[in-house]
């Protein structure tokens, strides 16, 4: 068993160099505290169901203390207490749409990733529809105008003896 | 011309809506809950936890329900101006201590000033749930009939009093 008095005698010993004393202490270092650092895992749940049921649920469910995050992903205290509220439901044998209903009851559509089709949602679930058909009916009439636009000008007199004269030298070199 | 103006109001457009968007804060999640009856509980009192305060005993007047906890900074900021509006009278300010510890909760209340009529301790967070509360602190306008009628998220200011609270807790007061 190493002791810390060995470490002393070991750290004033000039039998090893700096590096060596160096390299000790780094995988030391690496070795050591790792017991330290890591928590006991923490069960995750008494009923892996429950638990199951409860991820699909919240990973459609906005936390509203960081925005950007799924209520499953997140660990804010916000979401540990949601999590906690949906588990104890889904033991009460509730329903997902009963979950969801008491949710939005209390946040607001703003929980929901899948917002509802409502009126006031109507741009959101249409408005990106709306603006691939106004860009493909400007792209057509853009296309057709310049297709009218490109008018075919017959050739003059000296441009048709020219190509007259090209495509007889041609074949003047085929014979 | 035409084909120089058309991206130019197009983008404008565009600045537009990013401007608007730019001013509207994403942490004031509007309440459903406003207009809606307020959620009933049955708590335990801070300074008497034998004792207990339904939501339901308020019935009959305007009130205001304060979402708080010791460990909110947030809530040191407003504190000084809910505990001049108890003074003042206007409304009774009931307190929700929110996940908290009850010694530190005292103890904050005794440092900083205690503005409430009755404090309440929602431990587990459970009727914040039920309030929609997802910081703290929050501030519920509780009517006669023990509607919502309005909720201040984050720390009430003096600003917010004057404008808003103030003048609805006085107009509310009027209604039957």
């Amino acid at each position: 068993m190493l002791k810390v008095h060995d470490l002393y005698n070991f750290v004033i010993s000039r039998r090893f160099s700096h590096l060596k004393k160096l390299i000790v202490f780094f995988i030391l270092f690496l070795t050591i505290p790792s017991v330290g650092w890591s928590k006991e895992a923490v069960p995750v749940a008494e009923d892996p169901e429950v638990e199951k049921r409860m991820l699909a649920l919240t990973m459609d469910l906005r936390c509203l203390v960081c925005q950007n995050e799924s209520i499953a992903d997140s660990r804010a205290d916000f979401s540990n207490d949601i999590r906690r509220e949906i588990r104890e439901q889904i033991k009460a044998n509730k329903t997902d749409q009963e979950i969801i209903q008491f949710l939005v009851a209390r946040y607001g559509d703003f929980v929901l990733y899948n917002p509802p089709m409502k009126p006031t949602t109507i741009l959101l679930w249409f408005g990106p529809v709306a603006l691939f058909i106004i860009g493909l009916g400007s792209l057509i009439t853009y296309i057709r105008r310049r297709r009218e636009q490109i008018e075919e000008t017959p050739l003059s007199e000296a441009q048709l003896r020219k190509v007259e004269s090209l495509l007889n030298e041609d074949k003047g070199k085929n014979v | 011309m035409m084909r120089y103006l058309i991206p130019l109001f197009a983008f404008m457009v565009l600045a537009a809506f990013l401007l608007v968007g730019l001013t509207l804060n994403p942490r004031q999640v509007p309440s459903p809950l406003i207009d809606k009856p307020a959620p009933v509980f049955q708590l335990n009192q801070l300074h008497e936890p034998d004792k207990v305060m339904a939501s339901n005993d308020n019935l009959g007047k305007v009130w205001l329900l304060n979402v708080w906890a010791s460990w909110c900074v947030a809530c040191r900021d407003e504190h000084p101006l809910l505990v001049q509006l108890a003074k003042s009278g206007i409304v009774p300010i009931y307190g929700l201590n929110y996940k908290d510890e009850r010694t530190t909760a005292m103890q904050w209340l005794k440092r900083y000033g205690d503005p409430y009529t009755i404090s309440i301790v929602d431990s587990d967070g459970k009727v914040g749930i039920d309030y929609g509360v997802y910081g703290v602190p929050e501030t519920y306008v509780i009517d006669k009939k023990g509607i919502i009628r309005h909720k201040q998220i984050g720390p009430v200011t003096a600003d917010s009093l004057q404008k808003t609270i103030i003048p609805l807790i006085i107009e509310l007061q009027k209604q039957a």
